[in-house]
This record gives C-alpha cells, sequence and structure tokens, in this order.
C-alpha cells in the first residue's frame, strides 16, 4: 500500500477539491436559494446574499394539500398538486412491478440452464440501448389504437416497466450469481419448491442489488419526461411534463418553477446520500470488472 | 414426474411476466416503428388507414436540409460532449486518486448532477443563463464586461449546451476511471517507481494503458448516451435559435408532434436505432474480444 501514503497534500489541491465541489452542487443550491426567494428579490439588479427566506413559492405550489389558506394566493391551481401525486403513484407501482418481475427473470437466466439462455441475455442488453425518443412513436400509435389505454396512469406505468426492465434484469443477474447455490440446494432438500426458494432464500440475499436496481427504476419514472408527455392527457400528467408545459409561457414564474423544480429534485437527492453506495456499484457494474 | 415436469416448466414460469412484458411493450413497439417509417402517417389516423410509401420517408429526409442540419448537430454534439468529458473526467480521476479523507463524500456530491431529472437540470442551466436574472450575465455585468447572449445566439447556445451536458455527466466518467484506477495491480506502479519513472511517465506508460479497456467501454456508454440526451436541450433552447441545438431526439419530437408525420419520425428513429446499433454491437465485440485475450493469456501462463 505505499502508493497510498503520501505526504500533506499541497493547498492548491484543496483549493482545487472545493473548486469542484462548489462547481457540482453550486447549481443546485442556486436553485434552493431562488425558490426560497420572493420574485421582487429574484429580479432585482443587486445579487444581494442576505434575504428572507420565505415557502411562499413552496406553498403556490402545493396549495392542493395545506390545510391553511395561504393569504397570497387568491385561487389555488391544483395541476401542481395533482403532477405531484400521479408522479408518486406511477413513480412506486411502475418500480414495484418492474422489480417483481425483474428479480424472476433474472434469477431464472442465471440459475436455470434452458435453450436460449444466451439470446435472451443478449436481447436484454440491446434493450437497455433503446431511447425513449425511438418509441415515441410507436408507442403513442399502439396505446392508441391497439390498446386503448392512451392518458391512463396504467398505460405509462406499462412503457416504464418495459423501459426499465433490461437494466434491472441485468444488474440483478450480477448479484444473484454471487448467491451461493449450496443454500438453495440445502432448502430444496427440505422440501421447499422453486417458488419458495426463490422467494425465502435468495430473495432475502440479494438485498443491496435490489436497492440499486429500485433507485435506478424509480428514477427513470420520476424523472422521464418524453413519453409521459406523449400519453398522459390532463388527469394523468406527471410533474416534469407541468414544469415543461409552465414553462412554455413567455412570462416564467422563477420563484414557482423553481421551487416545483425542487420538489421533483428531492427524492432523488435522498436516494443519493442515502444509499451512494449501491448506486455507485449499479453504475460501475459492468465497465469495471472485479 | 409431475415434479419433474414442473421442474422442466420453472424457468418459463419465472420468465414469462418480464418477457410478456418486453415482447408488448418493447418488442412489438420496435417492430410496429420500422414497419411505420414506410408509411404516410399522420396522428388521427389508424395505422391500417396510412398508405405505404415504400421508403419516400427516407429519401425525403436525406434531400430535407433541416434533417441533415440536424444530423450535423447530434454528430457534432455528440464529439464534442464525450470528448470533453474523457478528458476533464479521466484527468480528475488521475488528480484526486490519492488517500485522502473525505473521498466518498466528494463522490457522492459528484453524483448529484446525475441524479436529479434532465428537465431540472435544464432548468437550473436555464435560470443560470437567463440574459438579466441569470447568475453568469449578473456577474459579468457587476465585474463592468457586456453581457452574453448565452441562449439566444446560435454558437453560444451550442456551447452552453454543451456546458450544461459536461456539467451533469463527467462525473460519469470520473467515477468508472477512478474505480478502473483503485482496481490497478498495485505491483507495476510499484515496479515502474523503482525503475525511476516520474510521474507523468507512471501516467501515460503505466496507468492510462493499463485503464484503457475501461475507458473503451466507458467511452462507448457515454457516447451512447450522448444520443439519447433530450430534456435538457428541450427545456433550455428548444432547439433553437434556429436549428442550433435540435438533436436528433428533440427532432424526432418536433416531427411527431409539431409536424405531425409520424412516417417520417419512426423514420428517423429507425436511423437513430441503427447509429445505436451499431455502438453497442462494437461494445459487445469489444467485451468478447477482451474476454478472449484474456482467456488467452491465462492459458499460455499456465503453460508456462
Amino acid at each position: 500500500m505505499s502508493t497510498k501514503t503520501y505526504d500533506r497534500q499541497n493547498p492548491a489541491f484543496y483549493a482545487l477539491l472545493i473548486a469542484l465541489v462548489v462547481m457540482a452542487i453550486g447549481p443546485i443550491y442556486l436553485m434552493l436559494v431562488t425558490s426560497l426567494k420572493l420574485n421582487v428579490h429574484i429580479m432585482s439588479d443587486s445579487s444581494s446574499l442576505l434575504f428572507m427566506p420565505t415557502l411562499r413559492n413552496y406553498e403556490t405550489a402545493l396549495c392542493d394539500f395545506l390545510w391553511y389558506e395561504p393569504e397570497h394566493l387568491r385561487r389555488c391551481d391544483p395541476t401542481f398538486g395533482r403532477a405531484l401525486a400521479n408522479s408518486l403513484i406511477i413513480g412506486l407501482i411502475s418500480t414495484a412491478i418492474t422489480l417483481i418481475i425483474g428479480t424472476m427473470a433474472a434469477y431464472a437466466l442465471v440459475r436455470f440452464r434452458f435453450m436460449g439462455r444466451d439470446v435472451v441475455s443478449v436481447w436484454t442488453l440491446m434493450m437497455r440501448m433503446v431511447p425513449p425518443a425511438v418509441l415515441l412513436v410507436p408507442v403513442f400509435g399502439i396505446w392508441t389504437f391497439q390498446f386503448g389505454i392512451d392518458g391512463s396512469r396504467g398505460g405509462i406505468i406499462l412503457v416504464y416497466v418495459a423501459l426499465n426492465l433490461p437494466f434491472v434484469i441485468w444488474i440483478l443477474q450480477s448479484f444473484i450469481v454471487q448467491v451461493p447455490i449450496q443454500l438453495e440446494e440445502a432448502a430444496r432438500m427440505d422440501g421447499a419448491g422453486p417458488f419458495q426458494v426463490f422467494f425465502l432464500v435468495v430473495l432475502p440475499l440479494i438485498k443491496p442489488g435490489i436497492a440499486a436496481a429500485s433507485i435506478f427504476t424509480f428514477r427513470v419514472a420520476w424523472n422521464e419526461f418524453l413519453l409521459a408527455n406523449a400519453l398522459a392527457d390532463r388527469n394523468s400528467r406527471t410533474v416534469p411534463v407541468t414544469i415543461v408545459n409552465s414553462l412554455t409561457e413567455f412570462d416564467i414564474d422563477w420563484g414557482v418553477i423553481m421551487a416545483t423544480g425542487m420538489l421533483l429534485a428531492i427524492p432523488p437527492i435522498i436516494f443519493t446520500f442515502v444509499a451512494s453506495r449501491q448506486i455507485i456499484t449499479g453504475m460501475t457494474a459492468g465497465a469495471v470488472k472485479g | 414426474m409431475s415434479i419433474a415436469r414442473t421442474n422442466r416448466l420453472t424457468p418459463y414460469l419465472f420468465l414469462a411476466p418480464a418477457g410478456l412484458v418486453l415482447l408488448f411493450a418493447l418488442f412489438y413497439p420496435i417492430c410496429y416503428m420500422i414497419y411505420a417509417s414506410f408509411l404516410d402517417w399522420n396522428p388521427s389516423q389508424r395505422i391500417g388507414e396510412a398508405d405505404f410509401v415504400g421508403i419516400r420517408n427516407y429519401t425525403k429526409l436525406f434531400s430535407d436540409p433541416a434533417f441533415r442540419e440536424s444530423m450535423w448537430v447530434t454528430l457534432k454534439f455528440a464529439a464534442v460532449v464525450v470528448t470533453l468529458e474523457m478528458i476533464i473526467g479521466v484527468g480528475l480521476a488521475l488528480l484526486l486518486d490519492r488517500n485522502i479523507r473525505g473521498m466518498s463524500v466528494l463522490r457522492t456530491l459528484f453524483i448529484l448532477p446525475m441524479m436529479i431529472a434532465p428537465i431540472v437540470v435544464g432548468l437550473m442551466w436555464r435560470y443560470m443563463y437567463h440574459p438579466t436574472v441569470g447568475i453568469f450575465n449578473k456577474t459579468l455585468k457587476s465585474w463592468g464586461f457586456d453581457p452574453i447572449p448565452w441562449l439566444s445566439d446560435g454558437n453560444w447556445a451550442f456551447a452552453s449546451v454543451i456546458i450544461a451536458d459536461v456539467w451533469q455527466w463527467t462525473p460519469f466518467i470520473f467515477i468508472l476511471s477512478l474505480a478502473a484506477l483503485q482496481s490497478l495491480p498495485s505491483s507495476a506502479i510499484e515496479a515502474s517507481k523503482i525503475d525511476g519513472a516520474t510521474g507523468w511517465q507512471q501516467i501515460i506508460y503505466i496507468k492510462l494503458p493499463l485503464m484503457l479497456p475501461v475507458l473503451i467501454v466507458t467511452l462507448l456508454l457515454r457516447l451512447i448516451d450522448s444520443f439519447k440526451v433530450l430534456e435538457v436541450v428541450l427545456v433550455m433552447t428548444n432547439g433553437g435559435p434556429g436549428l442550433s441545438t435540435e438533436i436528433m431526439s428533440l427532432r424526432i419530437n418536433r416531427t411527431a408532434s409539431e409536424f405531425r408525420e409520424l412516417g417520417e419520425a419512426a423514420a428517423m428513429s429507425n436511423l437513430l436505432l441503427i447509429v445505436l446499433l451499431i455502438l453497442t454491437f462494437t461494445m459487445f465485440i469489444y467485451n468478447k474480444a477482451q474476454d478472449a485475450r484474456a482467456a488467452r493469456l491465462r492459458a499460455v501462463e499456465e503453460e508456462a
């Protein structure tokens, strides 16, 4: 480990580190600060660091859920509140479905020898590369004219499940491979069926993998815009769609829109701090072996 | 007998739900798109009512200067972004590969830009680039410089979009190359040190060549992803001014929803998909070749 023992670092090195951290989180901090400002202060010329933080923008965005009536609002616009509920429902349900059927498929691919296994693996890998933009036209056409599920939350959930499955299967495979097969054989000796082995023995052992996969899945469903925009109607719009819609107007209400952006950014930020190790594992798996 | 049969059926039972979803919601739509790219189809028609026009959508695309421009913008964007990110990301990894406290905190902070929604990233940068209230022009003004037309001039808009993407995705390359650096065999580095290699010589002759397999995979992954960028640009410039930032996925979106030419949009999606497939296959074959090489080396070692 002699390469790891360094002398005291150069002060310039620490300056560089600080500059990098400021660059990485500066924009996010700026968004947070703006969301706590009144529009008068945002528009004012002096970039004052001193201001009274206010939750007014958040009150405007979330007025649907408040138990009191914010006095600065003449009329409550429920668009954002509804979108937030839609985003949560769509994100949670699609994550749950993707993980359940994804773990089962990954388990089958790893543990059972059967014809077509390699083919399935290659296909999963290729499907990972399909960008949402490519799916825009066919999904719109099929969902509207053949399945008749456009404009519903179910339709959006189905696309997200399909979009996330290849990645989930691929990442969970690498975790399931590490489960010692002796454990499963022992359980089978004791008379457990394949489904019991899977749910009672394998699932508890790959919890870290499931955590990583669910963060990635939820993030895609929570952040996605293009397909949700094509499929959603007024009642099933998600948060990204409402943000883009409110941007097209000429006069942008920066305070409120930054508050909504902040609300959209909070869940992924929390995940990052809670599970950064799993996220990095998920990112590096595949590219860096061993 | 019945147990044996359940055992034989089990893998298929486990695979069935995922297989069905992928078949109906991913594979079928892609086949549908390939078929639709040969149709003259608008969103109010059922697909059966659309006319079959052969390869007219494709010939039309290639004679359309707007499409060629968008293709050029996409390629330029991908090339510039990936080059910059590789240089900065690998450079930072080489620089920060030290035993310092707080490295894990640093890595956590660095992945934040990748985790938050692209829509929000676009929003933040659009705000910072704002001609009057944005922080860049405010700072320039307070230092006595002229404001820069970040998003309202074609060349500047292209540069601004690239800066935002570099901000968002350099950490990805940084984290992957740092992981690669830390898994290098320390014996090689120590040996070079004993032979009196300087820091630069170590990097050029030892570290970079050993990292190369990971770097190539990282590059391909990032290249594939750079063709998928959409939301950030949509929020910041919506492809404008003019066509200066209209990358391919934005053009597909606009062709489908604004111009209502689903056939043409499908043809475009098809071309994008072909590019991505080529890249994916390159990566796949490269990985296989690497594995084969490693196996051969091991075999040679065992013989010796």
